[in-house]
Order: C-alpha cells, then structure tokens, then sequence
C-alpha cells in the first residue's frame, strides 16, 4: 500500500532530519564537517540505555543522555573548532573523528558492542487514518523536530544571538572585528547542535527499541547527505533533505528490496549532486566558498 | 621475523598505499571520501582475475588497479562537477554505491564473501608501498605536480597561466582512484577474503586522516600518517579494551597540539635551507 510507505517514509525521514540540522549548524554554518556526530546520536540513544542500566530511573536517564550528548560537544568545540579555526578546514575532521573513536569504544569498553534493546513507553499506541496507520511515537519525534527547527530558524532569522551567528556564517574575520563574540557564540551552536543530535539518539532509541555503540554511522551518513541535498546552511532544506531521504528509503525496499537500499538511495544522491552541483534547494551563490 | 611483524608491516604497506590514493586528490583540494568504493573495485576484480582466469597474483593486482584507475578517471568528469562539500558527499555516495553492489553482486558471492585463490605476502607488498611512494614523490616534483599545487592554491590563477584545471583534476582523481585499486587488491590478496560490507565510508575517512594527521602540504606527509595510524594502536595494545580509547584521546591532543598535520612543507624547507647554508 502506497501511502502507508509514504507515511512510514516520512517517520523515518524524521530521525534524519535532526542530524541534517546538526549537520547544518555545523558544516553549513561554521563550515566545520563535524565527524562526532554520529557518537552524539549514539550518546543520546545508547546513553539513554546505559544510564537506565546503572540504575535511573527512565525520565531522569532522558535528561541525562541529552545532557550527556549535550555536554560532549561542548568538548569536542574545545578541542576542535576553537583550537584550529584558522587552519585548512580539513583539519578539524581529524580530531572531530578522533571524537567519536573515542565516544564509541568508550561505550563498547564499558558496555561492549552488543546491540541492546529498550522497552518502549508507548507501548505500541497506533493512530488510524482510514487505512493509513501512523505509530505515535514516531509522530511525536517528528512534531518535536519540526518544532525545533522552526524555533532555530526563528532564532537565527530575528535574535540578536542569531545575527552574530550568522554574521559568522558570512565571514568570521569581519564578524569579529564588528565585535560579534565568536568564543561565547561558536559553543552555544556545538551544544545546540549536540541537544539536536542527542535528541534524535534519544527519538531513535525510544521510536525502534534498539541501541548500539555504532546506531549513529549510517545514520549520519543519510543526516549529512539530507544537509547536502538540501542546500548546506539552509535549514528548511535539512528538513526537506531528511524527509526525502525517508521516503526514498522505504520506497527503496518496497519496490527492490532492503538489499538494495543503499544502492538506490545513494545512487539518487550521487545524481542529483552531479545534475545540481549546488544543491537541490539553494542557489548557486549560497553554495560558494563552503570548505 | 616474526608473523605478528610480518602481518604489522603489510598493513603498514597497504596503508601507506591507500593513503596516497587520498593524498592525491586532496592535494588537488579534493576530498575523496569514497576511496573505499575505488578500494572494493580494485579489489574484486583482481580477485576476480585471479579466481577465474588464473592470473599471477602481481598481474591480476595491476589489472584491478588500473580498472579502479579507469572508472575514476571515467567519473572523474561528472562527478567532479560538483565542488568542495558537494564533491565529498558525491564521492561518499559512489563508494557507498559501489558496496552496495558489490554485496548484490550474485557471481562474486553477493553478502557471503568471496575468497581470493592466490597469495601475495610481504615479499611483494612491501616493495610496491615502496615503489608507490617513489612515484608519487617523483610525480611531484614534475610539472604535474606543481600543476595541482597550483590548482589546489588558486584555480583561476592556474587557469590564467593555461593550465587544463579540468584534466589536472580528473588525473589527480583517476590515479588516486588507481592507488586505492592498487590498495584493495593488494588486500584482497593477502587476506584471501574479501567482502562488500567491509568497504565501509568509515574506512575512506579513516585513510583520508591518515593524511590529514601526516600532512597535505608535504609529499611525506601521507606516509608519516599512514604509520602513525598503523602502529599507534599497536603500542596500545596492552590497553585492552581500552585500546582504541588511548588512541582517540592520542589523536585528539596530537592534533590540537600540531594543527597542520605531523609534517609540514614548511619545518622541511626550512632545515634544507639550514643544511645549505651550512655547506
């Protein structure tokens, strides 16, 4: 049945639309390709699993894996972007994927590398539109993401906070010396992207039940291909990207077979990169003098 | 020598090799994050060769990498379209279309693997880690090289002085893409054992740091980073579990200590200009 592929497109494009505007902040914004972000998905899920396994109870273990993912990219900005802004932007990727070498075999160390499942707290409540079903778990995790995106993009389009931001999108130098404070802001978009990110682990974990060490690599690849797809540094396109990712997916395996996902999904993509080289839904100029 | 050696040194050796297969469209300000897809390529079809035809292991190895060589160069001209983040996720996507093929793939054992029949060891990969550094040492300090450093630098300038931008390119590309089928099919070879799932974009990354954390500008750089990535872990073997944890925070505090990589044009020219005015 077709429109329920589409449906279940569609909540699948909502854990990738998360990671797309991580991505977004970060490679679009900062130009810094963040390679922790897969380990910021995983501390988000597979924290929410560890923390419930040392004895929290399940709200507290939510909040703990946000912060938990939150406060690790605060520290991944420590070490990375803040150290070697003025370097070749390639750089940064080096230490940003030692990140999340370390995240992962932190958590394989202490936990190993099994995957884990998690009970759902929704047990599996289920909306029904005529023939069409939609899980609630899943509808919740995309409402809160669209909510989100739509208060970043309110935030970056009319506070103060979010002019400096993107007046260090433009150009760093000058937003410097017009006084916009990139130490106090550049954090503030790492930890924002961190919470989105951990967010989408936590969403990820509670939505299909079940965590690993690794849960985030394949699923921030599909993330920062819907960045790209979407125009780097447009957040509405992130979204459009991940939705699109989505349904592609299930339409993939409806009509091939799982075998074939990656194939068809990242075959699109390659064409539609070299037919657009400056992405589905951004101008060419947008897409100038990114890395 | 010892086998645990023996198996450190050949790994050293294919890294080395793979690291130059991103050394070279890096150094032309291209970041090929689908080395691995060239890899898998260059690694099936020498297996192929060897298994069905019963091609000499060197031969069959030469015939995947030029294979690999002949479908970058041939992408090369679409894919390279698109620029700087766009062409990183492009060639993300092509590596990830090439896996994904290869683990459909019915005549190659599709998800189940396919074993290699003939051998290579150390005897011979090493030597070729040599020759390959050699080469690309020798092919940078041609005008070829200086023709990519220039279009890594500046492109419109390069394309001022008449340079072909487009062809100095596609070659950097096409012969990466030769040296990572170099690469995979040494691997195949060795390991006798090949399959779609281990050519992952995780593993392109990786050789792409190996890079990074050597150092573009330097022609030497890949192969300190290839080292050092390959030995690291080795000395921290004794961390156990924590194995890969003393190495990420290694990593971490390397870079933030040495930004531009572990080797630079610059320290390099700088004690050769020291020497000669000694003499």
């Amino acid at each position: 049945m077709l429109e329920q592929q589409l449906v279940n497109g569609v909540m699948l494009g909502a854990v990738y639309v998360l990671v797309a505007v991580s991505f977004t902040l970060s490679w679009g914004l900062l130009n810094f390709l963040n390679f922790s972000i897969p380990g910021l998905f995983m501390l988000g899920g597979f924290g929410l699993w560890a923390l419930m396994q040392e004895g929290l109870p399940r709200g507290w273990a939510m909040v703990g894996a946000l912060v938990l993912a939150g406060a690790a990219a605060f520290m991944v900005e420590r070490f990375t972007f803040r150290l070697q802004r003025s370097s070749q932007p390639v750089v940064p990727l080096v230490s940003s994927l030692g990140f999340l070498i370390l995240f992962e075999n932190l958590a394989t160390a202490r936990y190993g590398s099994d995957p884990r499942s998690i009970a759902s707290p929704f047990g599996d409540a289920n909306l029904r539109l005529g023939e069409v079903v939609f899980s609630l778990p899943h509808i919740t995790s995309l409402a809160v993401a669209l909510v989100l995106v739509a208060c970043t993009h309110a935030a970056l389009k009319r506070s103060r906070v979010g002019r400096g931001v993107r007046a260090i999108a433009e150009d760093p130098d000058t937003a410097r010396i017009l006084g916009v404070e990139i130490e106090r802001l550049v954090p503030l978009v790492f930890v924002a992207g961190g919470l989105f990110t951990g967010l989408a682990g936590l969403g990820f974990a509670l939505t299909y039940q079940q965590v690993s060490p690794f849960m985030g690599d394949q699923i921030a690849l599909k993330g920062v291909s819907a960045m790209v797809i979407g125009g780097m540094g447009n957040l509405w396109g992130a979204v459009a990207g991940g939705l699109l990712i989505g349904i592609l997916e299930v339409m993939a395996t409806h009509f091939f077979g799982a075998d074939y996902i990656n194939v068809i999904v990242y075959g699109v993509l390659l064409f539609a990169v070299v037919l657009r080289p400056q992405g589905l839904f951004s101008s060419a100029a947008a897409a100038q003098e990114k890395l | 020598m010892g086998g645990y050696w023996e198996a450190t040194l050949v790994l050293l050796s294919i890294n080395v090799i793979l690291a130059y297969s991103a050394f070279l469209p890096l150094s032309a300000g291209q970041l090929n994050l689908g080395v691995a897809g060239f890899m898998a390529i260059g690694a099936y079809v020498s297996a192929w060769f060897s298994n069905e035809y019963g091609v000499f292991a060197i031969g069959a190895a030469l015939i995947g990498s030029a294979a690999a060589g002949l479908v970058a160069f041939a992408l090369g001209f679409p894919v390279l379209r698109a620029r700087a983040a766009y062409l990183a996720i492009a060639t993300l996507a092509l590596g990830e279309v090439v896996r994904g093929t290869a683990i459909n793939l019915k005549f190659v054992g599709a998800a189940a693997g396919y074993p290699v029949a003939s051998y290579l060891g150390l005897a011979v990969i090493g030597p070729m880690a040599l020759i390959v550094v050699a080469l690309v040492a020798y092919l940078y300090s041609t005008r070829f090289g200086l023709s990519v450093v220039a279009v890594e630098d500046d492109e419109r300038v390069a394309d001022l002085l008449g340079m072909n931008v487009r062809m100095i390119r596609v070659w950097a590309f096409g012969l990466g893409g030769a040296l990572a089928g170099l690469g995979g099919a040494l691997y195949a070879h060795h390991f006798s054992f090949i399959e779609g799932q281990s050519f992952t974009v995780l593993l392109s990354v990786y050789i792409v740091l190996y890079v990074i954390l050597g150092g573009v500008q330097s022609v030497l750089g890949p192969l300190f980073g290839a080292a050092f990535f390959t030995l690291l872990p080795e000395l921290f073997r004794m961390g156990k579990e924590w194995r890969y944890v003393l190495f990420a925070a290694a990593v971490i505090l390397l870079m933030a200590w040495r930004p531009q990589g572990l080797l630079t044009a610059n320290p390099i020219a700088h004690w050769l200009r020291r020497s000669n005015a000694r003499a």
